[in-house]
């Protein structure tokens, strides 16, 4: 019996130091991507590998905001990560982002001109982008019988509580000032005050405020109508033919995730190597029919939706017109956020 | 003395109280099983996702840290929390019981008080000595929120023990080792096993603490899946879940008839006892 207690003591001090000492050592060989859940073809990784000879450690997040408090904690060092859009102007603002060595991503002249340069990143040194995608509108065509334009649905008391509304300040307040004509990254108070206004008036009639939930309430005909990105109506409309996607005339947000280097990170040259292995159209395109997301290669984008039915090419490739009306989400400062926030908190309450 | 009957009121209220409790696992299981990836829709019966499950290697190599972290911990925490649960029952009560109650504030606290302050302190001891959130320290969190629960267990045991057996086992010439390895061990064995299962199961499901401590290069199971919410929990989740489920079920299956059957050697060994002159 001691000799047992003396062995799993051993055993466990061994299991402690080695724990540690995993933790501390620092091979050259490795690159740690975070990412949002499920928003990868994982099998990419081992192509990486026998390419490179550099190993991929991958973890997830859920939000924006998770990936921002993670960095801002330190502790922990990432090489590349993928933030949206207005979340890589608030890093870069806050110089939390390290310069992108093009020489090393000579893939990058596959990517679309139109997601360079973006508002969110004007000189185009911190970002590479991954996948862009637009918010539109999801219905049921057996409940809604006229032909929809336009976001006036999502405001129409003839369908009331069987409306769903984006659970995050954002988004949400995104489609009422663009269903006003206002831009999405208005930082008046008046404009943003009638958005306000619409989403208080909405709330009688909305069955929820939803995320995930959305592809159930949807599929199962629970509700009619709901906004959400192109790229999930995909899977959607595989569980329930009857839903329709259009993108509003009144335009929406266009969204663009990029991979970028977060300051401090280790292994700069292999989080090079990686971004620039994640650019190559094959891979590209293996990722978006993983994510159904479209992607912001040229080519990959080309044949990506090549492969799409006729019907469903348009929500992945809009109009370039409906296109232009649509903004693309930026930092905001401070006090529009404080603002969001405190309208958001009278909204739910 | 006569068995009481349930009424029937009381029966519906227990069949509620179970329904209540295993519907959702049921709806889990079952959509485990469903050929299309939503979870309300049923469209037909697939084994589809226990296949993909086992090429994930995302979950598969979280689901392998969430059992080695919960096993590793659970070991430690259960060896380091019965050395401490027997020091606290040697001492004098005035320490031991304020010590106890500093026991108590973890399993009280909120976990994610616990899980930040546990950040900050690896954030602050690792720029001091060169180290980095990684196993290591999602191992040592986890360590440490787990040695109070095998104290709470272990106690109970050792104040049920007749203090005079090792006394006796002493005066027959064990030393004090030998008495604790075949006198004190023995007796607090249960309050050992359970608490070593109650660490184990608190690793397993713990996520905000995991969420803090973990670092840049491992994610457990629950880390994972939260990671999913903005997308859609795929249906290897609703797998791998049923498949713990499983595990978990056959583990306590197999602790309860132990539990029964040295319950009956016990009684019996009483019974014998009783009947002799």
């Amino acid at each position: 019996m001691k000799k047992i207690i003396a062995l799993l003591l051993a055993l466990s001090m061994i299991a402690v130091l080695s724990a540690c000492g995993g933790s501390k050592t620092e091979s050259k060989g490795e690159v740690n991507v975070y990412n949002w859940g499920e928003y990868i073809d994982e099998d990419i990784f081992d192509d990486f590998e026998k390419q490179t000879g550099i190993k991929v450690n991958y973890s997830t997040y859920e939000s924006n905001e998770t990936l921002y408090s993670i960095l801002k904690t330190g502790g922990s060092s990432y090489d590349v990560i993928i933030p949206s859009d207005y979340m890589i102007s608030r890093l870069i603002s806050e110089d939390m982002l390290e310069k992108i060595n093009f020489d090393n991503v000579p893939n990058f002249s596959l990517i679309d001109p139109a997601y360079k340069n973006l508002e969110y990143d004007p000189s185009g040194e911190y970002s590479v982008p991954y996948t862009w995608g637009t918010v539109g509108l999801i219905y049921n065509g057996d409940v809604v019988q006229e032909d929809v334009t336009s976001w006036s649905i999502m405001f129409d008391p003839q369908y009331a509580g069987q409306i769903l509304m984006f659970d995050n300040s954002r988004d949400a307040m995104g489609i009422a000032l663009k269903y006003l004509g206002y831009n999405q990254n208005t930082t008046d108070e008046a404009q943003l005050r009638e958005a306000f206004d619409l989403l208080v008036q909405q709330k009688s009639i909305l069955q929820a405020y939803v995320m995930d939930q959305i592809f159930d309430k949807m599929e199962s005909g629970e509700a009619a109508i709901a906004p959400y990105y192109a790229g999930d109506y995909l899977v959607m409309v595989e569980n329930n033919p009857s839903l329709k996607y259009v993108l509003p005339e009144e335009g929406s947000n266009l969204f663009v995730d990029a991979m970028c280097i977060p300051k401090g990170a280790e292994n700069k040259e292999n989080a090079e190597a990686f971004i620039n292995f994640m650019c190559d159209t094959d891979i590209a395109l293996a990722n978006s029919e993983v994510t159904g997301y479209a992607p912001a290669g040229t080519e990959a984008m080309k044949i990506f939706s090549e492969d799409l039915d006729e019907d469903l090419y348009p929500v992945i490739n809009p109009d370039k017109d409906v296109l232009a009306n649509c903004d693309v989400f930026t930092n905001l400062p401070q006090e529009t956020l404080d603002l969001y926030d405190s309208l958001w908190v009278d909204l739910k309450s | 003395m006569k068995k009481r009957q349930a009424s029937p009121l009381g029966r519906i209220f227990m069949i509620l109280v179970y329904l209540f409790l295993y519907a959702p696992i049921f709806v889990l299981i079952v959509f485990s099983f469903n050929s299309s990836k939503s979870r309300s829709v049923w469209t037909g019966f697939t084994f589809k996702w226990y296949t993909e499950l086992f090429q994930d290697s995302s979950i598969l190599s979280s689901l392998g840290t969430t059992l080695l972290v919960s096993v590793l911990s659970a070991l430690i925490a259960t060896l380091v929390g019965t050395i401490a649960a027997v020091g606290f029952f040697n001492m004098k009560k005035r320490w031991s019981t304020p010590l106890l109650s500093v026991n108590n504030i973890p399993v009280m606290n909120a976990d994610i008080v616990t899980g930040v302050s546990l950040c900050l302190a690896f954030v602050a001891a690792g720029s001091f000595l060169k180290f980095k959130l990684g196993f290591g320290t999602l191992l040592i969190a986890h360590i440490t929120f787990n040695i109070p629960y095998v104290i709470l267990s272990v106690m109970p045991k050792l104040q049920q023990m007749d203090k005079h057996l090792v006394d006796a086992a002493q005066d027959l010439g064990c030393t004090w080792s030998q008495a604790f390895v075949k006198v004190i061990m023995p007796e607090i064995m249960p309050g050992i096993v359970n608490g070593a299962i109650i660490a184990f199961t608190m690793s397993v499901d713990d996520f905000v603490i995991s969420y803090f401590t973990a670092g840049s290069k491992v994610q457990t199971l629950a880390m994972n899946i939260y990671s999913m919410t903005r997308k859609r929990i795929s249906p290897k989740i609703n797998a791998v879940s049923t498949l713990l489920f499983l595990v978990v079920m056959i583990l306590l299956i197999i602790v309860n008839i132990r539990e029964s059957r040295q319950n009956a050697e016990a009684e019996r060994k009483k019974l014998k006892a009783a009947s002799e002159p």
